[in-house]
């Protein structure tokens, strides 16, 4: 009697031997790099990226991080490499959650720095490469990166009649996860009542 | 999986010890309700008040002052609740008296109650501790005041270890006119404990922590102490806590508690020395390391260690896929979102607490156990380290 590991196997395969580890830092000649995440929360991803004809030719990351984080980025960096930036750029957590074989639910925010790293990596090329027209100016704001909900969508909730924390998180599933959210959303909620509340 | 287990987890739950689990065994045999008249029942109630004579000898105290409760959470939940009663008809505590003063570093059984306590409005007092653990005397002074109805302070930290001066702030509490309640969860059955020595009203403490079975734990009532019962109901327990008798839980407990007595002394000085010897070989074999806790003042088998750039659950991990299993003051490995609240308390800074592993050893704890830890531990330090975004140049 064992007992099931915690993760998939699949994420126990990238936990175990991470790929594409970026070990020599100082050696390596990246074309753009990016780093998240704050050690005060107890993760933070760096990334860095060669470019050749619009597509990511290698990609190299280090983190601070559990194991939900280690291997989400080590099959990301695997995913994207020989991809156009375009598509690199719009790869979401959930693909690789997908590709993961899944993670338990509460692990779900340990996984969405790599791809945010990723953009902040491409982001950093486009203006060493004098492409800063490229950069996607992000429209709204994430607040709860466990269900993908931005500002826009706490203000929609909120003119179309939600109140309450509850009901914001009726309408837009906010906060039902790892409910770090919950003080940014109780901010914007007090804004956005403010501006459309009764 | 890796075929050698090594558990150093005593300090979450200990595995039962092989007399109590023949005990067991046998009491299993015993399905009369200890509150019937008739024979069964009378023969089950013999057994339970057996266990409970057991129990009030290996902490200094009467038979009559020893309530058997689920478990440590019950106990601590019970005394913690004592002082919102408002009843007039109850003569627990003083209405016009209702504070209460705690510690920064209880486990969440007490620390959970007493911010539920706050909510309710009255006056809590969580006071700091500073960075072995130990609490700050000045501020635990001015916390005390004539409107404090309790004072609770637990006895040995779950997290780094650390021992606190029960008996001295017992007399402190008392002279401000306070009533003592100490969380004894991880000290009872790990140093010697006597609650006459100690001067307090209220101790908690639990089966499974000391090779005992899960789900069966003591309050201990000091004679004459105010009393308010928490779950109503039956007659047991003379009426202090109701609900039938746990009867093999309750005799599984008193074996526990004869074991401890004939084996404690000799384990604070073995367990010591193993924790010493994990201590200094994790010191000369890792670098970039800091060591929680109070360097003696300390239970003997528990050691608390922050690893520079390493992330405690994939430590954790790392280690359980070598055999050895530990726990981490991660937030990642706590479902919540904060590290460690002992460790921030004592100031160690986020990254160390969410660096943390706690090594807590126990009966079945060797010295080969030690030596395949640190045959380990290094290499998985090194490899989280080489790929960590804070400890590029550090190696």
């Amino acid at each position: 009697m064992t007992g099931n590991w915690l993760y998939t196997e699949t994420v126990k395969d990238h936990f175990t031997n991470p790929r594409n580890i970026l070990e020599d830092e100082e050696s390596y000649r990246e074309d753009g790099k990016g780093m998240v995440g704050n050690i005060k929360c107890g993760d933070q991803m760096m990334m860095a990226i060669k470019v050749k004809d619009g597509r990511i030719e290698d990609c190299k990351w280090k983190t601070y991080g559990c194991a939900s984080a280690i291997a989400s980025t080590s099959m990301l960096s695997e995913v994207v490499r020989g991809m156009k930036l375009e598509e690199a750029y719009h790869v979401t957590p959930a693909d690789i959650t997908k590709k993961l074989g899944g993670l338990p639910e509460h692990k779900i925010h340990c996984s969405v720095l790599g791809d945010k790293a990723l953009r902040a990596a491409i982001d950093d090329y486009y203006k060493r490469t004098g492409q800063e027209s490229r950069i996607e100016e992000e429209k709204a704001e994430t607040v709860c990166q466990c269900m993908n909900v931005t500002d826009k969508d706490i203000e929609r909730a909120v003119r179309e009649g939600a109140r309450t924390y509850l009901d914001l998180q009726n309408k837009t599933k906010i906060g039902t996860v790892c409910g770090q959210c919950k003080d940014a959303t109780l901010k914007l909620l007090d804004e956005y009542l403010h501006l459309y509340g009764d | 999986m890796n075929e050698r287990r090594v558990y150093m987890d005593y300090n979450a739950t200990t595995p039962l010890h092989p007399e109590v689990k023949k005990t067991l065994i046998e009491a299993f045999e015993m399905y009369g309700n200890a509150s019937s008249m008739h024979t069964a029942g009378r023969e089950a109630a013999a057994l339970v008040e057996d266990a409970r004579e057991k129990v009030a000898a290996f902490i200094g105290a009467d038979a009559e002052e020893i309530i058997f409760t689920g478990g440590g959470s019950e106990s601590n939940n019970t005394v913690l609740n004592m002082i919102d009663c408002g009843s007039a008809a109850c003569r627990c505590v003083s209405r016009d008296k209702r504070g209460l003063v705690t510690t920064a570093v209880e486990h969440p059984s007490v620390l959970n109650a007493a911010e539920h306590l706050e909510r309710k409005g009255l006056p809590v007092a969580f006071v700091p501790v500073d960075g072995t653990g130990k609490i700050d005397m000045d501020a635990f002074r001015t916390a005390l005041s004539g409107g404090t109805a309790l004072v609770s302070i637990m006895m040995g930290n779950n997290e780094i270890g650390t021992i606190q001066d029960i008996r001295t702030l017992a007399r402190l509490a008392r002279e401000a006119g306070a009533l003592v309640h100490t969380d004894a969860v991880q000290a009872v059955g790990k140093v010697p404990v006597n609650v006459r020595d100690l001067g307090i009203d209220f101790l908690s403490f639990s089966g499974h922590k000391l090779y005992g079975p899960k789900g069966v734990g003591v309050l201990y009532v000091r004679k004459g102490a105010p009393f308010c019962t928490f779950i109503h109901g039956g007659h047991q327990e003379h009426g202090r806590r109701a609900g039938t008798y746990n009867t093999t839980g309750i005799i599984g407990l008193g074996k526990a508690v004869e074991m401890a007595g004939h084996e404690m002394r000799d384990e604070v000085a073995r367990l010591w020395g193993l924790r010493e010897r994990l201590r200094r070989g994790i010191e000369e074999l890792v670098p970039d390391i800091h060591v929680n806790g109070h360097p003696v003042d300390t239970l003997p088998g528990t050691l608390n260690v922050s690893f520079r750039g390493a992330e405690g659950e994939a430590i954790l991990l790392y280690l359980d896929m070598a055999g050895i299993q530990v726990s981490t003051g991660s937030a990642c490995a706590s479902g919540s979102l904060e590290p460690s609240h002992v460790l921030l308390a004592t100031g160690v800074g986020p990254e160390l607490a969410h660096g943390s592993v706690r090594f807590s050893l126990g009966r079945e704890s060797t010295g080969e156990d030690v030596d395949y830890v640190l045959d380990k531990l290094p290499g998985i330090i090194g490899k989280i380290r080489s790929m960590s975004t804070v400890y590029a140049g550090r190696r």
